[in-house]
C-alpha cells in the first residue's frame, strides 16, 4: 500500500516542477494537462484508498518514509499514517483540487490581461499558477497524510508558502502583495505558538510521532508545569492551547481572523481551493487528530469553543454589510470555520470534520459559481453592480442556489445535516462556555442565511444588471468552469445524507478519533435521533430551521420587496452599521500597534542601541577617549629642555620626600 | 588515501595557488581568474576525503598531522579534525569556489589581488578549524584578519576606511584576551595542545578569568550583541565575495571557538556564567530582528539577520547546563548543540546566497537601499525566483535549510526554560517580517524606476552559483540526517566532558 501513498503525494509535486521549471518548453497546454493529470492521479487513488477503507480491505497504515534526522534519541521521520480520517480528508483534498484545476483553465485564460505587457513575470504566469496549486496539492497532502508533529509543520507552513505565493499571485498589485505579507505574518504568528505546542510534545513525550505521543498522553495528563514562577499549568492545557494558537492562525480564527478576507486579493481558484475549501481548514483537521491530547484537557477545549463560538457569529455579522462578492463569500467562510471549532470544542470532533467536508463541496462551489459572475462580469466584484444575472448565466445560477441552500443548511442537502449536528452537540454539551456557543451558533444560522440570501438575491435577481455596460458582456461561462460547478454541486447536495449515518452515527472515526465517555456529545445526540433519516424526519421541529428561513425570508423581503429599507435600517442603526463595515477596526488597530509599533520598536533600539549606545558613547567613544588622552600626554613632550629639567628636580624632590619619611 | 596529509593539503593547496595567482599579475586577467577557479575546485575536491572517509563512530581527531615547529616553547604543527570542524572545512571549500565564480567579471581592478586574497583567506580559515595546537590556531586565528582587511579596504565601498579600522580593531581587541589566556595555560600545561588543554584542571576564577578572555574573542567574531556593530559597516563596505566569506565562514569561527575551547577547558565557568550568554543570545534574537525591520540598507538588513541567525547558536550551545540541571540525563543538550551546528552550516549557505542575491542587483543598479528597487520581478523572473526561495530560507522555512537548525534549538530550548523557547520563537514571526518586507518592496509591485526596467535577468555565472547554493538549501532541509550523523558522536562526547565538573 506504500507505494499508493507515495504516488497519492507525489504525483502533483512532478505536475508541478514540470510547469514550474519547465513552462515555457510545455506552454500553456503542457501546463495544465501535466498538472491536472498529476492531481487527477491523486483523486482517483485517494477515492480508492476510501473506497477500500469503506468496504473493509483496507488497513491502517502507519510507516515511515525515510528518517529525517535522528539527534539526542528524538527520532524526526517522514512518514504517513492512512487511516479513515486521512482517507476523507485525502479524497476531499485532491477532489476540490482536480475540479478547481479544470476550473482555472478557463479562469486563467486571459491572465496575459492582467499584467502589465512589458511584464516578464506575467509572461508564463498561466503555466506558473498551475504550478502553484499542484504545489499546494502536495503540500496540504502532506499535512494530512502525516504520522508525526514535524512533517504536520513541514505541510502547515507548505501550504502556507503558497497561500502566499497565489494570494500575492498578481504582484504587480500592491493590495495583492499587502494581503499575501499579511497572510504570512499572521499565519506565523499562530505558528509561533504551534511550534511552541510541538516543543512542549517532544519535551515530555521525547518522540515526534503522534503513535507514540498518543500513547504518552494519558500518562502525562496529571503532569503540571511551572511558566511563571509560582503558577501551576496543566500540561495538556498548555499543549492544546498552544497547539490550538496555530490552528487559529491557519484557519483565521478571531483575533487571527484578519487575514482571510484580505487573501481574496488572489485569483478566485484558489480563494476556492485553499482559503475556503481545504488550507483553512487544516487547523481543524490538526485538533481532530490530536483528539487523544485534547480529550485530557477541558480547559484546552473550551478555549477552542469560545474562539470557535466567537468567530462563527461575530465574522458572519460582518458579512451582510460587505459589498465585494468574493468578501461576503470569505466572512462566511470564517463563520462556517467557527462552527467547525465548536463542534471540536464540545469534542464532537466527527461533527467538525464532518461540515470541513460538506463545507468544501459548498463552499468551493459557492466560490467558483462567484467566480463564475466575475468572469462574466469583466472583473467587477461589486454586488451593487450586478443584478438579474440569473437569466444571462443559468448553470452558474443554478448551482450557486444550491450551495446556497447547502450553506444555510436547508433540510436534505448537505449543509443540514452538518450544522444540524453541530448544533445539536452543542446543545448536549455541559463544559464551560457550552451556553455561550450556543447561543452564537444558533443566533449564526439566521446570519447564514441573511447575508447568503442577501448576496443571492442582489447577484441573480431584479432588474439588472445594475451596471449598464455588463450587459453587452453578461454571458454564461465556457464548459471548463460550468463543468465544476456542476461536478461540486452533486456532493453539495447529496453527500450529507449519504455519509451521516457513518460519519456521525456509525463507528467511522472509531479508530481515529477519541472521545472520552464523559464527553462524548455525539452520542448523547445519538440517543435522541439516531440516523440521517431520523434528522430529516424531525427538521420542523428544530429551532435552527426556523432561524434560516426567517433569514431567507428577511434577505427576500428587504432586497427584493422593499429595497429602500435596507438603507433606512443603515441609517437607523449608523452605529452598528460602521462597526461592522470597519470590520470591529481589528486591520486598523493592528496596524498601528503591531506594524507601526514593531517599527517604532526598531527603530529606537537601533538609532537609540546601536548607533548612540554602542557605536557613538562606547565604541567610538573609546576611540576618542584613547585620541583625547594621548593628546593631553603629547602635551608634556613639549621639546623645551627646561620642561624636562624642571620636570626632573620635581621628581627628585618627591622621591627623596618619600625617603625622609619612610 | 589516507596516508596523504589532506589538511595540510587543504590548507596550503590554496595559500600557494594564491601566491601563484598573485605573482601571474593582471595582465591575462583570464589567465588569472581560471587559475584560480581550478585552485579552488581543487582544494574543495581534496577536501571531500574529509567527508567520505570520516569515521562517524567515533570522538577521536581524525586526519591528524603532528609534528613539532618552534620546539623552545613546545609549539607543535598539529592538525586534526572531528565532527565538529569536518563540515564548516567543507563549507569553507564549498563557499570559496563560489566567491571565485561570483567575482569572476566583476571584479575590474587588480583581479588577481582579488582573488589571491580569497584563496589564501580560504587555507587560513581551514587552519583555524584544524589546528590542534593552541598557538597554531592563534597564528592562523590572526592571518584571516589580514587578507579581510585588504578584501574590504581595497574592494570595498565609500566608506571603506572606517570600516576595515573598526573591523580590525574589534576582532584585534578580543584576541589579545584570547592570547593572554593561552599562555597562561601554556605555563600551566606545558604545551599549546588544545586537546591537553580539555584536561587541564583548573580552579573556577582561574575558569572564569580564561572563560571571559575567550568570550571577548568569540562574542566578537560571532558577533554577538552587544559587540556586533563592526558587522553591518564590515558588510555593507565589503564587496560581495567579502561579505559572503565574512558571514558565511568567518563569523562561524566564533561559534567553533565556544565549541573548542570555551565550553570544554572552562565548563563549571560555562556553566555559572551560562546565563550571560543566553541573555546576550535572546537579545540578538529579539532586539536584532526589530533592528533589522527598519533597515533600508538591503546589506544591513541581512548582516544583522546574521546577528539574530547566530543568536539561536549561541543558544544552542549554552543551554546545555540547563538542560542537565533539569534532567539527570541531559536529554536534548546534545540536540540543542547539533541545532547550534546546524544553524551554521545552514547560514552559511542562506546568508552567502542573500548577499550574493543582493550583488546581482548591485552589479546592475550600483545601489543597495531597498528604495531604489521595486517590481523587479517584472524584469528578472528567475531571479525573482531564487531571491524568494532564499528569503523563505531565510525566514526559517520547513523544507529548507534555515528551518533545521532554528527548529532543533526551540525544540532543546524548550527544556531549558519555556521563557527561552519562546523568546527564540519569535523569530519565525520577526525573521519573516524583515525578510519578507524587504522582499515586498524590492522585487514585488509594479516597475518602480527605468533603472529596474532596463534589469537584466540573471545570467548562466549567476544562475551556477546561486542554483547551486539552492540545492544545498533544500537537501539540508530535506535530509539533514547526514550531516546531523557526522556530528553526533563528537557531539555527545562532547557534552558529557561538558556537564562533568573540574573542580
Amino acid at each position: 500500500m506504500e507505494n499508493i501513498y507515495l504516488i497519492i503525494a507525489l504525483s502533483p509535486l512532478v505536475g508541478a516542477i514540470i510547469a514550474g521549471f519547465w513552462g515555457g518548453q510545455i506552454g500553456r497546454a503542457g501546463a495544465h494537462w501535466v498538472t491536472s493529470t498529476g492531481v487527477g492521479i491523486s483523486a482517483v487513488l485517494s477515492l480508492y484508498v476510501l473506497y477500500g477503507f469503506i468496504t473493509g480491505t483496507n488497513q491502517v497504515f502507519n510507516g515511515a518514509v525515510y528518517t529525517w534526522m535522528v539527534s539526542d534519541g528524538l527520532r524526526m521521520e517522514v512518514g504517513f499514517l492512512v487511516d479513515n480520517l486521512t482517507a476523507v480528508m485525502m479524497s476531499v483534498v485532491t477532489f476540490v483540487s482536480f475540479c478547481i484545476h479544470i476550473y482555472t483553465i478557463g479562469y486563467m485564460a486571459h491572465d496575459e490581461e492582467n499584467w502589465p505587457s512589458e511584464s516578464l513575470a506575467g509572461k508564463n504566469s498561466y503555466q506558473r499558477f498551475f504550478s502553484y496549486i499542484s504545489l499546494f496539492t502536495f503540500s496540504m497532502l502532506m499535512l494530512v497524510m502525516s504520522n508525526n508533529f514535524l512533517q504536520l509543520f513541514f505541510g502547515w507552513e507548505a501550504v502556507g508558502l503558497v497561500s502566499y505565493l497565489l494570494i500575492g499571485f498578481w504582484s504587480v498589485r500592491p493590495t495583492a502583495i499587502f494581503a499575501n505579507l499579511k497572510a504570512f505574518l499572521v499565519n506565523r504568528v499562530g505558528d509561533f505558538g504551534f511550534i511552541l505546542g510541538i516543543a512542549a510534545v517532544a519535551m515530555y513525550a521525547n518522540s515526534l510521532d503522534y503513535a507514540e505521543v498518543f500513547k504518552a498522553a494519558p500518562g502525562l495528563a496529571g503532569t503540571q508545569i511551572e511558566i511563571f514562577q509560582g503558577t501551576s499549568w496543566s500540561l495538556m492545557s498548555v499543549i492544546g492551547i498552544l497547539l490550538f494558537v496555530g490552528a487559529m492562525g491557519k484557519s483565521a480564527q478571531v483575533p487571527l481572523h484578519v487575514w482571510l478576507p484580505d487573501s481574496m486579493e488572489g485569483p478566485t481558484p484558489i480563494s476556492a481551493l485553499i482559503h475556503a475549501a481545504t488550507m483553512v481548514t487544516a487547523g481543524v483537521f490538526m485538533v481532530a487528530r490530536m483528539s487523544p491530547i485534547y480529550e485530557l484537557s477541558e480547559t484546552a477545549l473550551s478555549f477552542v469553543l469560545f474562539i470557535g463560538a466567537t468567530t462563527a457569529l461575530f465574522t458572519g455579522l460582518i458579512g451582510i454589510v460587505q459589498n465585494d462578492i468574493k468578501r461576503v463569500v470569505a466572512y462566511s467562510t470564517l463563520s462556517q470555520l467557527g462552527y467547525m471549532m465548536v463542534a471540536l470544542g464540545v469534542s464532537a470532533y466527527a461533527a467538525g470534520i464532518f461540515h470541513l467536508m460538506t463545507h468544501a463541496f459548498f463552499k468551493a462551489l459557492l466560490f467558483l459559481a462567484a467566480g463564475s459572475v466575475i468572469i462574466g462580469m469583466h472583473h467587477d466584484q461589486d454586488i451593487r453592480n450586478m443584478g438579474g444575472v440569473k437569466k444571462y448565466m443559468p448553470i452558474t445560477y443554478w448551482t450557486s442556489l444550491l450551495g446556497s441552500l447547502a450553506l444555510i443548511g436547508f433540510p436534505g442537502f448537505a449543509g443540514f445535516f452538518s450544522k444540524d449536528a453541530i448544533i445539536e452537540a452543542v446543545h448536549h454539551s455541559n463544559i464551560a462556555w457550552s451556553g455561550y456557543a450556543y447561543f452564537m451558533v444558533v443566533v449564526g444560522v439566521f446570519v447564514t442565511a441573511l447575508y447568503s440570501f442577501r448576496m443571492f438575491f442582489l447577484v441573480f435577481h431584479g432588474e439588472g444588471p445594475r451596471d449598464e455596460h455588463a450587459k453587452d458582456h453578461l454571458h454564461e461561462s465556457p464548459k471548463v468552469v460550468t463543468v465544476p460547478l456542476i461536478l461540486l454541486a452533486i456532493p453539495s447536495v447529496f453527500i450529507g445524507y449519504f455519509t451521516v449515518d457513518a460519519m456521525i452515527f456509525g463507528d467511522w472515526f472509531a479508530g481515529a478519533i477519541h472521545v472520552l465517555p464523559e464527553h462524548d456529545t455525539l452520542a448523547a445526540l445519538g440517543k435522541t435521533v439516531d440516523s440521517g433519516n431520523g434528522m430529516l424526519g424531525h427538521f420542523y421541529a428544530t429551532l435552527p430551521f426556523y432561524l434560516a428561513m426567517a433569514g431567507l425570508g428577511v434577505a427576500w423581503y428587504i432586497y427584493m420587496k422593499q429595497p429602500d429599507l435596507a438603507d433606512k435600517i443603515k441609517g437607523m442603526f449608523a452605529p452598528v452599521y460602521n462597526l461592522l463595515d470597519k470590520k470591529y477596526f481589528f486591520d486598523e488597530i493592528y496596524q498601528a500597534v503591531f506594524a507601526g509599533g514593531s517599527r517604532g520598536i526598531g527603530r529606537f533600539f537601533w538609532q537609540k542601541g546601536d548607533a548612540k549606545l554602542i557605536d557613538e558613547i562606547i565604541i567610538n567613544g573609546s576611540a576618542n577617549n584613547i585620541g583625547r588622552f594621548a593628546g593631553l600626554v603629547r602635551n608634556i613632550q613639549t621639546g623645551y629642555l627646561f620642561h624636562y629639567a624642571i620636570a626632573m628636580i620635581l621628581g627628585l624632590l618627591l622621591l627623596l620626600t618619600w625617603f625622609v619619611i619612610i | 588515501m589516507s596516508d596523504l596529509p589532506i589538511l595540510s593539503l587543504v590548507i596550503w593547496l590554496p595559500i600557494i595557488g594564491g601566491a601563484l595567482v598573485l605573482a601571474s599579475g593582471d595582465k591575462q586577467a583570464n589567465v588569472t581568474r581560471w587559475t584560480a577557479l581550478i585552485v579552488a575546485i581543487l582544494t574543495f575536491i581534496v577536501s571531500l576525503p574529509l567527508w567520505s572517509g570520516f569515521d562517524t563512530s567515533t570522538a577521536q581527531m581524525q586526519f591528524v598531522e603532528r609534528s613539532m615547529w618552534i620546539s623552545l616553547f613546545n609549539i607543535e604543527y598539529y592538525l586534526g579534525v572531528d565532527g565538529i570542524s569536518m563540515p564548516l572545512i567543507v563549507l569553507t571549500t564549498f563557499i570559496t569556489v563560489f566567491v571565485v565564480i561570483a567575482g569572476w567579471e566583476v571584479i575590474e581592478y587588480k583581479p588577481s589581488q582579488y582573488m589571491a586574497a580569497f584563496l589564501i583567506m580560504e587555507g587560513v580559515m581551514v587552519g583555524v578549524f584544524s589546528a590542534l595546537d593552541s598557538m597554531l590556531f592563534y597564528v592562523f586565528w590572526e592571518a584571516m584578519l589580514i587578507p579581510m582587511f585588504l578584501i574590504i579596504g581595497v574592494w570595498g565601498g565609500p566608506n571603506r576606511v572606517y570600516a576595515t579600522i573598526k573591523f580590525f580593531l574589534y576582532t584585534f581587541f578580543g584576541s589579545v584576551f584570547m592570547l593572554v589566556a593561552l599562555i597562561y595555560m601554556y605555563f600551566k600545561s606545558g604545551s599549546f595542545d588544545i586537546l591537553a588543554f580539555h584536561g587541564l584542571k583548573l580552579t573556577l576564577t582561574e575558569q572564569i578569568l580564561i572563560f571571559v578572555a575567550f568570550l571577548m574573542a568569540f562574542a566578537v567574531k560571532v558577533p554577538m550583541w552587544p559587540v556586533h556593530t563592526w558587522l553591518p559597516d564590515a558588510h555593507v563596505e565589503a564587496p560581495t565575495g567579502g561579505s559572503v566569506i565574512l558571514a558565511a565562514i568567518m563569523l562561524k569561527i566564533g561559534g567553533y571557538g565556544f565549541l573548542r575551547f570555551s565550553l570544554p577547558i572552562t565548563p563549571d565557568a560555562s556553566s555559572s556564567l551560562d546565563w550571560l550568554i543566553i541573555t546576550m543570545s535572546l537579545i540578538a534574537v529579539v532586539y536584532i530582528g526589530f533592528v533589522a525591520l527598519v533597515q533600508k540598507d538591503m546589506k544591513k538588513l541581512i548582516a544583522y539577520s546574521s546577528i539574530a541567525h547566530m543568536g539561536f547558536v549561541t543558544l544552542g550551545f549554552f543551554i546545555v547546563f540547563m538542560i542537565a540541571q533539569n534532567s539527570e540525563t541531559a536529554s536534548g543538550a546534545v540536540l540543542g548543540i547539533e541545532g547550534g551546528m546546524v544553524q551554521m552550516v545552514s547560514h552559511g549557505f542562506i546568508s552567502a546566497a542573500m548577499f550574493l542575491c543582493v550583488g546581482v542587483l548591485y552589479d546592475r543598479v550600483h545601489s543597495r537601499e531597498i528604495g531604489a528597487y521595486g517590481g523587479v520581478v517584472n524584469t528578472m523572473p528567475i531571479f525573482g525566483g531564487l531571491m524568494v526561495f532564499f528569503a523563505m530560507a531565510n525566514a526559517g522555512l520547513p523544507g529548507t535549510s534555515g528551518f533545521v537548525g532554528e527548529f532543533m534549538v526551540i525544540i532543546a530550548s524548550f527544556r531549558a526554560d519555556f521563557w527561552f523557547a519562546f523568546l527564540a520563537a519569535t523569530t519565525l514571526i520577526l525573521g519573516a517580517a524583515y525578510t519578507l518586507w524587504m522582499v515586498k518592496r524590492v522585487m514585488f509591485g509594479e516597475v518602480a524606476n527605468d533603472n529596474v526596467a532596463a534589469l537584466e535577468d540573471v545570467n548562466r555565472r549567476e544562475l551556477l552559483v546561486l542554483g547551486s547554493l539552492a540545492v544545498a538549501v533544500l537537501v539540508l532541509g530535506l535530509w539533514p540526517a547526514p550531516l546531523v550523523e557526522v556530528m553526533d558522536a563528537s557531539i555527545e562526547n562532547l557534552v558529557k566532558h561538558v556537564v562533568a565538573s573540574k573542580l
